[in-house]
């Protein structure tokens, strides 16, 4: 047994409060002090999040709004679609969509959630990028808009099949969003943003609302017998089965969208041909590789026996070979397979379903199998 | 009695055969396990080289011999239900049994009084 411990000084939620008297056991994330699970451990909590809802604290992740200087929207869409290859001019008021922030050769900076709010957007980005996506925005968006972070904001993440009937106790109107959809609203009187979305695959939505008023939304959330507070350790084992990247882990500046296999996050209209083709950062590269494909892809992986694969498993081709082909980013167990499951990047050549390769684990070569994701089925609410 | 290691393993003695598994504040520390991983029968171990593995959803660690010895037995009952350990870390949650190769190296080992202390 080993264990290693850090006593730098980390900020808090204006949830912290709340997970310390809920018994949470609290870790070391991005720089916050977060909960990673509360006294039913992760296994209980992702499987109540799967069949029941499960309420999150994701506090810690970055809001920042963008005003259009001229009071008009399309202004800000179009300067924000100089960082993203994204089609955010054709996103609707109340509708938001997930895209990369891309580097120069093509690489991802951050992976973000954007919402058009009728007279600004909303985007959510990941805590550890935070201050890099702000200070990046600022420089080279002041211009057209004006950046702010949301730094007062709580983030509060409802997810599982019971989510919407528990949130619609104190916001009905939510019954009539589906999937990505967005609004401005209010709940126990507090302005908040209300999308219909999130990270665990579920249906369910993120709750954007003042620090100050957080902690009486989650009580009062708490109080339906279908919520339960749910960890971060939970939190990645649901995205995990739902196939979702985590960024700095299956995604990094040396990642670009296509090989994330996640080109579908970009539009016709941004494509080579498309009427605003390109003008993103590190757009040649990215639409290159559209065009012919990318050298290595992220695939989902099952290893054949009981064995979890972790980040940063290499991976052989064949039994006994010397030489790596690719690297798992995210490996762990899929609770509701009772399995376990695992992210890598491998050689276009390998990327069919079905191929079967090799993962070293303590110096061992196991066998492990393509396989498509996600790994467990999602439940998006698509149509109302 | 049982005694510990500062890598929070426990040992019970039988003769010269030691029962070893993780503790109570180890298993807590852990989280629900998921997958255990044990020697084979016959395998020899130095004290503090890694032979076993237990993974919980998020993380895998590894269980040091506490001593120097053979394993001459070990529990496919948590191989098969790894939330046993959890359960019943110092009981039927048991990893493996050793035979020590040499009996002093038992003197490096931490009392209860001692290994509490360590954990408070």
């Amino acid at each position: 047994m080993s264990e290693a411990e850090s006593n730098v000084a980390l900020r808090h939620t204006p949830l912290h409060a709340m997970h310390r008297r809920f018994g949470a056991r609290m870790v070391p994330f991005a720089g916050y002090d977060m909960p990673v699970q509360y006294v039913p451990g992760v296994l209980k909590e992702h499987l109540h999040t799967r069949s029941a809802a499960g309420l999150f604290d994701v506090s810690h992740m970055g809001q920042i709004a963008l005003r259009p200087r001229s009071g008009r929207i399309e202004d800000a869409a179009r300067a924000l679609e100089a960082f993203v290859p994204a089609d955010v001019l054709g996103l609707g008021t109340g509708r938001q969509r997930y895209t990369l922030f891309t580097n120069a050769t093509g690489g991802v900076l951050d992976d973000l959630m954007v919402s058009n709010l009728g007279d600004h957007f909303l985007l959510v980005v990941n805590a550890a990028r935070k201050q890099a996506d702000e200070a990046h925005l600022r420089e080279r968006l002041s211009e057209s808009c004006v950046v702010e972070a949301l730094t007062e904001r709580a983030l509060i993440a409802l997810q599982g099949p019971r989510a919407e009937e528990a949130l619609a106790e104190l916001a009905p109107d939510v019954r009539a969003m589906r999937f990505m959809d967005v609004r401005a609203t209010s709940v126990m009187g507090e302005p908040c943003v209300i999308s219909r979305s999130g990270y665990t695959g579920e249906d369910g939505f993120e709750i954007g609302i003042a620090g100050s008023a957080a902690e009486v939304l989650c009580e009062t959330l708490l109080r339906h017998a279908a919520v339960a507070p749910i960890g971060l350790g939970a939190r990645d084992s649901l995205r995990l089965e739902a196939g979702l990247c985590l960024y700095g882990c299956d995604l990094d500046e040396t990642t670009t969208p296509v090989e994330a296999a996640l080109e579908w996050t970009i539009p016709t209209v941004r494509r080579a041909g498309g009427a605003r083709a390109g003008g993103f950062a590190g757009a040649d590269a990215i639409l290159q590789q559209l065009a012919h494909g990318a050298p290595r892809r992220r695939v989902g992986l099952r290893p054949e026996g009981r064995a979890p694969v972790r980040c940063g498993a290499e991976l052989y081709a064949t039994e006994g070979d010397a030489t790596a082909i690719g690297r798992v980013t995210s490996g762990g167990f899929g609770v509701s397979l009772n399995a376990p499951i695992a992210m890598a990047y491998v050689p276009a050549a390998h990327v069919a379903a079905d191929t079967r390769l090799f993962a070293e684990v303590r110096g061992r070569q196991l066998p492990i199998v393509v396989c498509p994701m996600p790994f467990v089925p999602t439940r998006y609410k698509r149509s109302p | 009695m049982l005694k510990y290691t500062k890598d929070h393993e426990w040992l019970r003695m039988d003769g010269d055969v030691a029962t070893v598994g993780i503790t109570p504040y180890a298993q807590e520390k852990l989280g629900d396990l998921v997958y255990v991983e044990l020697p084979g029968v016959g395998a020899m171990f130095a004290a503090g080289a890694a032979a076993a593995t237990v993974e919980s959803v998020k993380a895998a660690s590894e269980v040091y011999a506490p001593v120097g010895g053979e394993i001459v037995a070990v529990n496919d009952k948590v191989v098969a239900e790894p939330g046993l350990v959890n359960a019943e870390p110092t009981g039927n949650g048991w990893l493996f049994k050793m035979k020590l190769s040499n009996p002093a190296e038992l003197t490096t080992l931490l009392d209860e009084f001692a290994y509490k202390a360590l954990t408070e």
